[in-house]
This record gives C-alpha cells, structure tokens and sequence, in this order.
C-alpha cells in the first residue's frame, strides 16, 4: 500500500526525506488530493478484487458446497438435499469396495519411489559433464510435455496383445514374457503404475537436477583436493544439499498416487481391479448418482493429502542445509 | 471531489460487474432475447432443441429437419440444436440451472417422481396411450412428461454367414444351445471371438438388459424384482442373462483380452465375419450394416436374432422407446417446444431413418426388422405400480449393484476370466446385496 502510493507520487517527492516519503500529497491542502490519495491507496485492492473473487467463486465455493453435499443423500438433481450427518463418511470406511481402492494406490506409491529413484540417478549422471547433455534432458523431460489422455492412448495400443511392447518382446526372443499387459488382472496394476512412472519421472528429474546445480561448485574441488570419488561425492554433498527437495518429491508422489486418474481411466476405466480412488469418486457421483457420498470421498481424499504433509512437515523439517 | 468518488465507484463496479459477467456466462447460453411465443399458442420465436445424436447434427440431418420444421411453421425464427457429447452426464448437471434447453432428452438418471420438477406435462398419459407407446417409463401420477423418438427391439446381433458356415441355421432356443452355437463357431475357427463383450467400452455390457423380460416372457419381471430378496437364480431374467455371460466368458468363447476392446473397430469385425456375435439393440443394426459395406463385406449378413431363451415354444422379445422428449418446465416457449416434439414423431421421418419402431401404436416397421418381427412375440414391459415408481432405482442404487450401470457385469466378466468367484457365489453376494438394498430402501 505504502509502496504503491510512493511509487506514484515518486517525482514529487525525489528530494523529500526519506520519512515524508509516502506523505507529501497528504499535505495538499483541498479535498480533491486527500481523495486522490485515498483511491490511490485503494488500487492494489481494486486490482486484487478481480482474481480474489474469481479464486472465492471458482475454488472456495465449490469447496464449501462439498463440504455440505457430503453430509447429505444428494443425487445430483434432487430440488431437495436431506442432511444425514456423518452416515456418508462411514460408509466411506465401511464398504469393501471403497476401501479396495486404497490397495491400488500402493501400486503407484512404489511406483513413486522407483520414480525418484531413477529420477535422482539421471540428475545425478547429468550433472556431471555427459556428451549431448541437453539432449538427454530434453529426452528424459518430454514425457511429462504430453497430455495424459494422449500418454493413456499411446500405451493403450503400446500395450496391447500384439502391440509394441509385444512385438518387441517377440523379436527379441523373449516371448515367454508375453502377458495381457492390461487384461491380466496380476498384472494390470504393475502396467498403469509403470506408465505413470514414465510420465512422471521428467518432472522429479528436472526438481533434482535444479536443486543438484545449485550447489556451489567450490564445494566438489574441496572434495576432490580431499580425495572424494564419484561415490563420495552423491552421498555426502549431493544427497544432503538436497534433502528438502527429495522430501518435496515424497510428498507429491504420496499425494499423486492416492489421486490418479487420468491413465487408469483412458486405459481400462478402472475395470479389472485397476478402479482408483478418484475414478470411484467419480463412478459415485456420476454413474450412481450418489454425490453426497462422492463429495465425502473427496472429502476425505483432501484430508488425507492434507496429513501426509504435515506429516512430512514435522518429520522431514525444512532446516537450513549446512554443508561446511 | 465528486468526480473522483465517482472514478472510484466506477472501478469497483467494473471489478463487480467483470466478476457478475463470469458468472453469468457460465449460467447463460440456451435461451435468447426473442425467445417469447405468442401467448396464443401458434409456434413462433426460437427454441433450443438439445440431443445425443451428435453424429446427425454433424452429417447436417438435423439442419434439414429444422428446415422442414421451419417451413411448415413460418413464424418460427430459429431452432437451434446442439448435440451434447456424453449426454447423461452433461445434462444432468445443466439440469441443476434452468437453462437446459426447450426440447431436451429425459435423462435416465431422472427418477419418475423428479419428473413433474424439471419437466412440463405433456397430457394425460391415458389419453396419450392411445397415440403412443412406450410412454409408461416418463408417466408419474397419471401425467406423461415425454415421448419416445424411436422404438427398439432387443435381440441378437449376429452375422449371418459366419454361423451358418458353422452349420448353424436354427436359432438356439436356449442359453446352453447359444453357448453350443458360439463354440461351433469357435471350432470352425474365427480371427476375433465368436462373442464380442466391447468390455472396454462398457455400455455396451448395458445392452444385456434387452434380455429382462424376454427370458421369462413376463412384462413385470422388473417390478416383481423389487419383492424378491434373490432375484438371480439360474432360471430368473437377471440370472439367465448374467449366466450366460459368466458362462461365455468362463469357456472362452469371447475374446481374449477384454480390456483392449474397441468399439469403433468392432463394427467392421462383425462386417466381415471376425466377430460372430454381439449383444446389441435393433438400434445398432444400421451402423454395423454401414460398417460391413465400408469394409467391402455384404451388409446382408448382418442379421438379428431372438434372445435364445423360449417360453411355451415361442420367442420373445422387449420392445421399448429409445430416449423420451420433453419440455423444460422452465421453457419461455413451450407452444413451439411442443410443436417441435409433434412434429418430430409424426413427420421427421426419424424412426424409419434409424431403422427403429415408430413410437405411434399405427407407426410402420422398416423393412430390416420385419422378419425378426415375424419370429417373435413383442413385450412392452409394464409400468411400476402407483406410488412404486422409484422403488426399482431405490433399491437399486442402495444396493451398491446399479443395474443401470455396466460395472457390476465388468466385474462378472473379470471373476468369470480369473475364476476368482464361481456363478453360484456371485449370484449369492448379488442376492445378498439386492436384499440388503431392499431393506434399506423399505421395501
């Protein structure tokens, strides 16, 4: 506010002290500069209106309406919405079906941490001097680029029986690994975990390597005087400079796997015991026409996101990383 | 100093006023400034006319309808139509606005008793009986709120050439007579699948529903439903439908990766004899037969045949209207929404076009339905009795089953590949569900 109006009338005060700053329109004797100021004063907020009220109207509404959807019997079309407490909320963690969900989202739990696994190793790799460096970034980035429909269609005919995967598999001589890489119900999971891994391991690969080129280089000569090793050098300077930006990672992979959606649901629409919590969240709303209970699903998925980063938060503080 | 203020005030009003504007564009759109009929009752003015068929607003069918619709009633200025892409999921949330359009397609998921709040009467719903057929679904207390564009009969869609070079030529009597028939087909060796389930796209596991009734040639199979706590059992409508899926899957006669079918394709499989067999609506027999033609095939070896179940020697089969028409309540301009919906169903043309039944009680029947019509015995199912109009649903969706909705069948056809449950225990935990539902819903 102060900021603003001294930057406006910045001319005027270019000799003035330091403290008048921001006052001299005030001293202008008339009504007409007190209300000049007055407005001024307001125009960061007039400003601010315009986004703030569409982030109320967009977000924050909905929000506040899904919280009273999910304690009512709500179809979706009903003129009336009866209120029946907290019935939505047990059933949530009562129905085997709902809670089967949260099996799937193991699956792509690992799937995240072999996400950051590879992802760190290619940072890694990378931040040291490669040949066609750029390019292997831009390689290893693109998935990410691509629109998940797009990806679940890509592996949809990938995957399929005598599609790519198998045709390879086939000229190889390794055709005794052939499965029905979506149809095998043992299998389907492993498969859509694998391709969200593909999809997402640019993303974690571009944080690492951001937070591994931060480093100060001096920092590696130091070590290399002290007779450090490639080995060495990843686990005690790399690894610790950027503890806060693995915890980060942790998080949106905890975060991303209880709420995958797109791939799963391009690809096998949730059939063959690859249904995830936000595809059943949807089935509720839309094909049961059961909102309230729906709105209670995403409910408790927002709680649920919610925890693991507090969680994060207390076991994994944001200290200040000290390397000397 | 007044100005000033006034700068102000403007500003902050625009800032409102673009947040208002947004608003607004997210309710507005359907309905225009001209869009008040005379009060009269002539058809004048403009209407908005939404639809499912997006495929005949792209192919400009709908244009000429308009046009002939214009033509006949000149003080009509425009009709606009807009095809609605995933129709059930899109309307029923432009439902919960008033703008929906004038004439719109009852959604499914509308129960009969939310009828009279979104939609306008249409009459008496005995003295529409006596014009039209198929109106008992969208009737709620002895008022009608929509009538069917179409009719389908549900049957069998098959190709004939495939099955009758399997030696095939008798239409099975029975579902084990079926199951025989697709493993000859097998047998004689077939690229695809003598059964194709569209697993993928899982609607398609919907279109068993055309077996309700058909089975046990009673059309209140589905209102005695709502009495029983065990409406599988290997003789009822639900249980000789869903058996005979498990069974088709469990002996392999469908195809071996089901969640890689695809629809778009299985039309030409079917044209040319790689697909024997899939369980559709007459209302697929065009598109299938378009298909077989476009791949070089004969489009005559499309056949359709009799669900494979008879009961006192003869088969039957259900016959019932396609989506219902009706006014929005809201509607400015009803008088022409309603000359829109006359006119569709006495003088598009549409159902003859579509290959379906008229829904009026004289309507013709196309020419590719007329020996499948001779085979059989029609059954229109009967409404759910007064003050039970949303039992079905209510037990339904209480349930946690929704027969309405393709998952319960997916999951069937996963057990059936895995053997993870036997027929006999899918059957009991359906049961147990449907009487928990009952039980919950106070039947």
């Amino acid at each position: 506010m102060t900021t603003a109006s001294s930057s406006v009338t910045g001319q005027v005060a270019a000799n003035a002290a330091e403290p008048d700053l921001a006052r001299p329109t005030r001293k202008v004797p008339g009504g007409a500069g007190s209300r000049s100021a007055w407005y001024r004063r307001l125009t960061p907020y007039l400003f601010l209106l315009v986004p703030i009220g569409l982030l109320l109207l967009l977000t924050y509404t909905p929000v506040i309406n899904m919280f009273w959807y999910s304690v009512t019997d709500w179809d979706g079309l009903d003129k009336t919405k009866n209120f029946i407490g907290l019935d939505n909320y047990v059933e949530v963690f009562t129905d085997p079906d709902n809670l089967r969900v949260f099996y799937v989202s193991l699956f792509y739990i690992v799937g995240s941490l072999v996400q950051m696994a590879l992802a760190l190793y290619f940072a890694t790799i990378l931040s040291f001097k490669v040949r066609f460096k750029n390019m292997w970034k831009g390689i290893l980035f693109f998935p990410y680029l691509i629109n998940g429909v797009a990806i679940g269609l890509i592996f949809l005919n990938f995957l399929k029986p005598g599609g790519g995967l198998d045709t390879v598999l086939l000229n190889t001589g390794l055709e005794s690994l052939i499965h029905q890489w979506t149809g095998d119900p043992d299998v389907a999971n492993y498969s859509l975990a694998a391709v969200s891994v593909w999809r997402y391991t640019g993303l974690t690969f571009v944080m690492f390597l951001g937070a591994i080129q931060s480093i100060n280089s001096e920092i590696y000569e130091a070590a290399a005087l002290d007779g450090a090793n490639r080995w060495h050098e990843f686990w005690s300077i790399i690894l610790p400079s950027i503890r806060p930006i693995v915890g980060l990672a942790f998080i949106l992979g905890i975060s991303g796997s209880l709420s995958v959606f797109e791939i799963p649901f391009v690809m096998t629409n949730g059939a063959n015991g690859t249904e995830t919590f936000v595809i059943r969240t949807v089935w509720m709303a839309f094909q049961r026409n059961m909102v309230g209970l729906a709105s209670a699903m995403a409910v408790v998925l927002l709680l649920f996101v919610l925890l693991v980063t507090w969680l994060q938060r207390k076991l994994v503080p944001e200290e200040e990383v000290d390397l000397t | 100093m007044f100005p000033q203020k006034r700068r102000t005030r403007l500003m902050a009003m625009a800032a409102a006023t673009s947040i208002l504007a947004l608003t607004a564009a997210c309710s507005g759109g359907a309905s225009g400034d001209e869009d008040e009929a005379a009060d009269d009752g002539t058809p004048s003015g403009s209407i908005t006319v939404l639809t499912w068929r997006t495929d005949r607003v792209e192919d400009g069918t709908f244009d000429k309808y308009v046009e002939e619709f214009k033509a006949k009633y000149p003080e009509v200025t425009d009709v606009k139509v807009e095809g609605v892409k995933d129709y059930e999921g899109t309307i029923k949330t432009r439902m919960n606005t008033d703008e929906y359009g004038d004439v719109l397609a009852i959604p499914g998921s509308v129960t009969p008793d939310q009828l009279p709040d979104f939609f306008e009467p249409l009459g008496d719903q005995a003295e529409m009986e006596k014009e039209y057929r198929w109106i008992n679904d969208k009737s709620f207390e002895g008022k009608t709120y929509g009538i069917p564009v179409v009719g389908n009969v549900q049957g069998v869609l098959y190709n004939k050439r495939v099955w009758e070079e399997a030696g095939v030529t008798e239409f099975p009597t029975t579902p084990q007579e079926y199951l025989d028939d697709l493993q000859a087909i097998k047998d004689k060796g077939i690229a695809v699948a003598p059964l194709y389930t569209n697993y993928k796209d899982s609607w398609a596991l919907s279109q068993w529903d055309g077996w309700r009734g058909a089975v046990t040639a009673n059309p209140d199979a589905i209102n005695e439903m709502t009495q029983s706590d065990t409406p599988w059992t290997d003789d009822s409508d639900y249980g000789a439908t869903d058996g005979t899926l498990y069974d088709a899957v469990a002996q392999g006669l469908t195809e071996a990766d089901p969640t890689t079918t695809d629809w778009e394709g299985s039309k030409r499989m079917i044209g040319v004899g790689e697909i024997a067999t899939m369980q559709l609506g007459s209302w697929a027999i065009p598109q299938m037969a378009a298909a077989a033609e476009a791949a070089g095939a004969d489009p005559e070896d499309i056949g359709y045949m009799p669900i494979p179940v008879q009961v006192d020697g003869k088969f039957h089969a259900v016959a019932g209207g396609d989506y219902n028409l009706g006014i929005n309540v809201n509607s400015k301009n009803k008088a022409t929404a309603r000359a829109w919906i006359d006119w569709f169903n006495h003088e598009s043309g549409y159902s003859e076009a579509e290959v379906g039944l008229s829904p009026m009680i004289d309507g013709a029947v196309p020419a590719a339905l007329a020996s499948f019509m001779e085979d059989v015995e029609l059954i229109t199912m009967n409404p759910a009795p007064e003050g039970k109009e949303s039992l079905f649903a209510d037990i339904d969706t209480a349930s946690g089953i929704v027969t309405t909705d393709p998952k319960y069948r997916l999951q069937i056809i996963d057990d059936a590949r895995s053997g993870a449950r036997t027929k006999e225990q899918i059957f009991d935990d359906l049961n147990a569900k449907w009487a928990e539902g009952r039980a919950d819903a106070g039947a």
